[in-house]
C-alpha cells in the first residue's frame, strides 16, 4: 500500500507566545510535530505493516527548519520525505494545498494521485494544525485532487481496494465506507503515536529524502499567491485576575449565586 | 460607491431545528457587508425548506433551497454540489457557514472548488467599508493565545465559531421568505455514510450551550458527574469534561473540551475538579465568565477563572444547584 502522510511543523503547544514587531518570535522556540499529525504518520506505518508491505512518505511544505520534523516521522518508521520549500509560496491555505497538490499529481481530478510516478492509494493528514488551527489544507487538497475524503476519523482500516473509517461529528459517530484512493484526516484517538526509536533515529539518516521548489513542480508563483492576508496580530486582552470567595460551603455558593447575577450578569 | 453585493450565509438544522450559529452566520454576513448589499440563505438537507420562513424573519432577503431525502445526512461530496450549485446561482461575495462539523468539512472543499480564500473559526468581523475597504476577520491562533486580523480577496468562504458573533434579532411580522428551489448538479457519491451512531442528540450541543459545567478527575468517577448533570440542567446548560476525566473512563470522549477536544466559548464556564493544564485552557479559555471549584487553591486554574470557590465540589456543586433553583 502506497501511503503519503502530510506533516505540518509546528509550535509546542506549551510555548509562551511572544509577539516581536508584530510577528510571533521563533527565538528558542521548540517545533514539533503537529499532533494531529503524529496519529496520520502512526495510522500511515500501521497501514503499511496491516498491508504486508508498501511506502510511507511524509510530506510537508515548509522552511529548512521543517526538515527536522520530516526526520523524526522517517524514525518514527516511514520510508520516504519530501519537502517542499520555496519562499515563494504563500503563506495561506490555498496556496499551501496548491502545491501539495502539484507534488501529487496536480489539481482537477485527472487520474488518481501519484508521487515520484508511483500511485498514492491512501493520504493522511491532520484534523487542524495546533497553531494556525484553519483545519482546511487537508481537506482542500482531497477536492483538489478529486479523490473523496474523510475527515476527523477515530478508527480506519483499509483492505482490497477500499476503506472502512469511523469519524467523529461532534460527539456522533459516523461509519464510512470509501473506495480508494481517498485522504483521511485523524483526529485523537485514532491510535497511540509511538516514539522514534533509537535504532530508528539511525535508520532514519539513510532514507531517501527530497527536496523541491515551485520550479520542480511545474507551478508558477502566481499558482501560489495566497488569497486571504494577515493585517493584524495581538495577543488577547490578559483576564483580570479573579476572586477567591471566602466562607463556608453554603455561604459560597449564595455569593456566588448573587455575583453571577448581579455583577457579572450571565443568568 | 461601489456597486452592490450579495452575501451568503448557509443555515443548519439539527434534530428539527435550526441551529443559533446559522442565525450568527447570518450576523457575520450582515457585519461583513456594506449599506445596500444584499443578504441571502441557504439551506440544504431534508425537510430543511421549512425552516427559510425564520431566515427570512432574521433579515435573509431570499432563501436558496435544496431540500431532498438523500440529503438527510451530512455527505461531503452530495453537500459540495448542492453548495456548488446554490453559489453558482447565486454569485456572492463571500460566503458564511458555522464552524461546526459539517460547515468545517464543507467551507475547505468549497474554498477548494472556487479557487478562493477561507477564513475558518472567526470570533468577530469589522464591517467592509463601502469605498472597497474588505471586511476584517479576526480568528484565535496557537489555541486562544493569539489573535489575529485577517482579510480576503472576494469571492471567500468564511466558518464563523459559534457564540461569539451577535444574530440579527428577529423581525416581528417579517412576511414569508421568498424561497429558490435550487436543482443541484449531479455529483458522484464515493463514500457511503454506512451508520450513524448517535451519542449526543436530545442533549445540548456543547459547543453552542450558553452555561457549561465541566468536570476533571476531581469528579473521581462516571457518578461523580451526577451533581454536575444537576447543576447544568437547572442552568439550562450542558456538561463537558476535561481529558484526564475521559482518560480515567468516568466519561465519553464527546465531552471533552480542549486542544484535542471541542472548544466552547459560552457565557459561563463552570470547571469542577480540573486543574486547569494549558491544554485544557485551550478549550474554554475564551469563555466570557469562568467559575472555578477546586480543593487545591494553588491549582492553576484559578489563574483564569473570575471566581474561584476552594472547597470540595461535592459539597459546593450541590448548595450551587440549590442556590439557582431558589431563583
Ligand atoms: C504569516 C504566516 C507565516 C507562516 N510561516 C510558516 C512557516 O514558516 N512554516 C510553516 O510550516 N508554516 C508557516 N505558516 C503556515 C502555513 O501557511 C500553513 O501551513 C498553512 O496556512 C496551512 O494552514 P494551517 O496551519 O491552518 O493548517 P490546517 O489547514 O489546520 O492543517 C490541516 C492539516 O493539513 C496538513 N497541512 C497543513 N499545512 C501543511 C503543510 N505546510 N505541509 C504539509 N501538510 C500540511 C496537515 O496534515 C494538517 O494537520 C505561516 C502562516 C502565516 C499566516
Ligand atoms: C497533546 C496533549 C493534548 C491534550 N489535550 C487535552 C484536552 O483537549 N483537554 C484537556 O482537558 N486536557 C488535555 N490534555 C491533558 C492535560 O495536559 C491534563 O492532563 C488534563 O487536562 C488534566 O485533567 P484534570 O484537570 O481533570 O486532572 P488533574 O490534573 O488530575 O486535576 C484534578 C483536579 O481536581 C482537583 N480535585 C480533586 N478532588 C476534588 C474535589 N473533591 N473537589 C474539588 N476539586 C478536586 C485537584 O485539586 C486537581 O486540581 C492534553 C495533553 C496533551 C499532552
Amino acid at each position: 500500500m502506497n501511503i503519503v502522510v502530510l506533516v505540518k511543523q509546528t509550535f509546542d503547544t506549551e510555548e509562551r507566545i511572544v509577539l516581536t514587531d508584530g510577528v510571533v518570535s521563533e527565538d528558542g522556540a521548540k517545533f514539533v510535530i503537529n499532533p494531529y499529525d503524529e496519529y496520520a504518520v502512526e495510522q500511515g506505518i500501521l497501514m503499511r505493516d496491516a498491508a504486508g508491505g508498501g511506502k510511507v512518505t511524509v510530506l510537508s511544505v515548509g522552511p529548512a527548519r521543517v526538515a527536522e520534523a520530516l526526520r523524526t516521522a522517517l524514525a518514527m518508521g516511514a520510508d520516504e520525505a519530501v519537502l517542499i520549500d520555496d519562499p515563494r509560496i504563500g503563506n495561506d491555505e490555498h496556496a499551501v494545498s496548491i502545491a501539495l497538490a502539484a507534488a501529487l499529481g496536480g489539481a482537477g481530478g485527472a487520474g488518481a494521485p501519484t508521487l515520484g510516478g508511483a500511485p498514492v492509494d491512501v493520504l493522511l493528514g491532520g484534523n487542524f494544525s495546533v497553531d494556525n488551527g484553519a483545519g482546511q489544507v487537508a481537506v482542500r487538497l482531497a477536492a483538489l485532487l478529486g479523490v473523496p475524503h474523510v475527515a476527523s476519523v477515530t478508527a480506519l482500516e483499509a483492505s482490497g481496494g477500499a476503506a472502512r473509517a469511523e469519524r467523529d461529528a461532534e460527539g456522533d459517530v459516523e461509519v464510512v465506507e470509501v473506495p480508494l484512493p481517498a485522504l483521511f484526516t485523524a483526529q485523537q484517538g485514532l491510535n497511540e503515536p509511538r516514539y522514534p526509536s533509537l535504532p530508528g533515529i539511525m535508520k532514519a539518516k539513510k532514507k531517501p529524502f527530497a527536496t523541491l521548489t515551485l520550479d520542480d513542480l511545474g507551478l508558477s508563483p502566481d499558482d501560489v499567491a495566497p488569497k486571504t492576508t494577515r493585517v493584524g496580530l495581538a495577543l488577547p486582552p490578559a483576564r483580570a485576575a479573579g476572586r477567591l470567595l471566602a466562607g463556608d460551603p453554603a455561604a459560597q455558593a449564595a455569593e456566588l449565586a448573587r455575583l453571577l447575577r448581579d455583577e457579572a450578569k450571565v443568568l | 460607491m461601489a456597486a452592490p453585493k450579495t452575501w451568503l450565509a448557509f443555515a443548519e438544522a439539527r434534530d428539527g431545528a435550526l441551529r443559533q450559529v446559522s442565525f450568527e452566520a447570518l450576523g457575520a454576513a450582515r457585519a461583513a457587508a456594506a449599506d445596500g448589499d444584499a443578504i441571502v440563505a441557504a439551506l440544504i438537507g431534508s425537510g430543511v425548506a421549512a425552516h427559510a420562513d425564520a431566515l427570512a424573519a432574521r433579515g435573509a432577503a431570499r432563501v436558496y433551497v435544496v431540500d431532498r431525502p438523500a440529503l438527510a445526512v451530512y455527505h461531503p461530496e452530495a453537500y459540495l454540489a448542492a453548495a456548488r450549485s446554490i453559489v453558482q446561482a447565486v454569485q456572492p461575495a463571500g460566503v458564511f457557514l458555522g464552524h461546526t462539523a459539517a460547515g468545517r468539512d464543507l467551507a475547505p472543499q468549497l474554498a477548494a472548488a472556487l479557487r478562493c480564500g477561507a477564513v475558518t473559526d472567526v470570533t468577530a468581523v469589522e464591517p467592509g467599508g463601502g469605498e472597497g475597504a474588505p471586511p476584517v476577520f479576526a480568528r484565535p491562533l496557537y489555541a486562544g493565545k493569539a489573535v489575529e486580523r485577517r482579510t480576503a480577496a472576494e469571492p471567500f468562504v468564511v466558518t464563523v465559531r459559534p457564540n461569539n458573533v451577535r444574530a440579527p434579532d428577529p423581525v416581528d411580522g417579517a412576511g414569508p421568505a421568498d424561497v429558490v428551489a435550487i436543482e443541484p448538479e449531479g455529483a458522484a457519491l464515493r463514500a457511503i455514510v454506512k451508520d450513524v451512531v448517535k451519542k449526543t442528540s436530545g442533549k445540548i450541543d456543547l459547543s453552542e450551550a450558553k452555561v457549561v459545567v465541566s468536570g476533571g478527575r476531581g469528579v473521581k468517577s462516571a457518578d461523580g458527574f451526577a451533581p454536575l448533570q444537576a447543576l447544568a440542567d437547572a442552568l439550562g446548560g450542558a456538561v463537558g469534561a476535561s481529558r484526564g476525566a475521559c482518560d480515567a473512563g468516568y466519561c465519553d470522549y464527546a465531552l471533552q473540551i480542549g486542544q484535542t477536544g471541542k472548544v466552547v466559548t459560552p457565557e459561563l464556564y463552570i470547571a469542577c475538579g480540573i486543574s486547569g493544564a494549558i491544554q485544557h485552557l485551550a478549550g474554554m479559555s475564551g469563555s466570557r465568565v469562568i467559575v472555578a471549584i477546586n480543593k487545591d487553591p494553588e491549582a492553576p486554574i484559578f489563574k483564569v477563572a473570575d471566581y474561584g470557590i476552594v472547597g470540595d465540589l461535592f459539597d459546593v456543586v450541590p448548595l450551587l444547584t440549590e442556590a439557582f433553583r431558589a431563583r
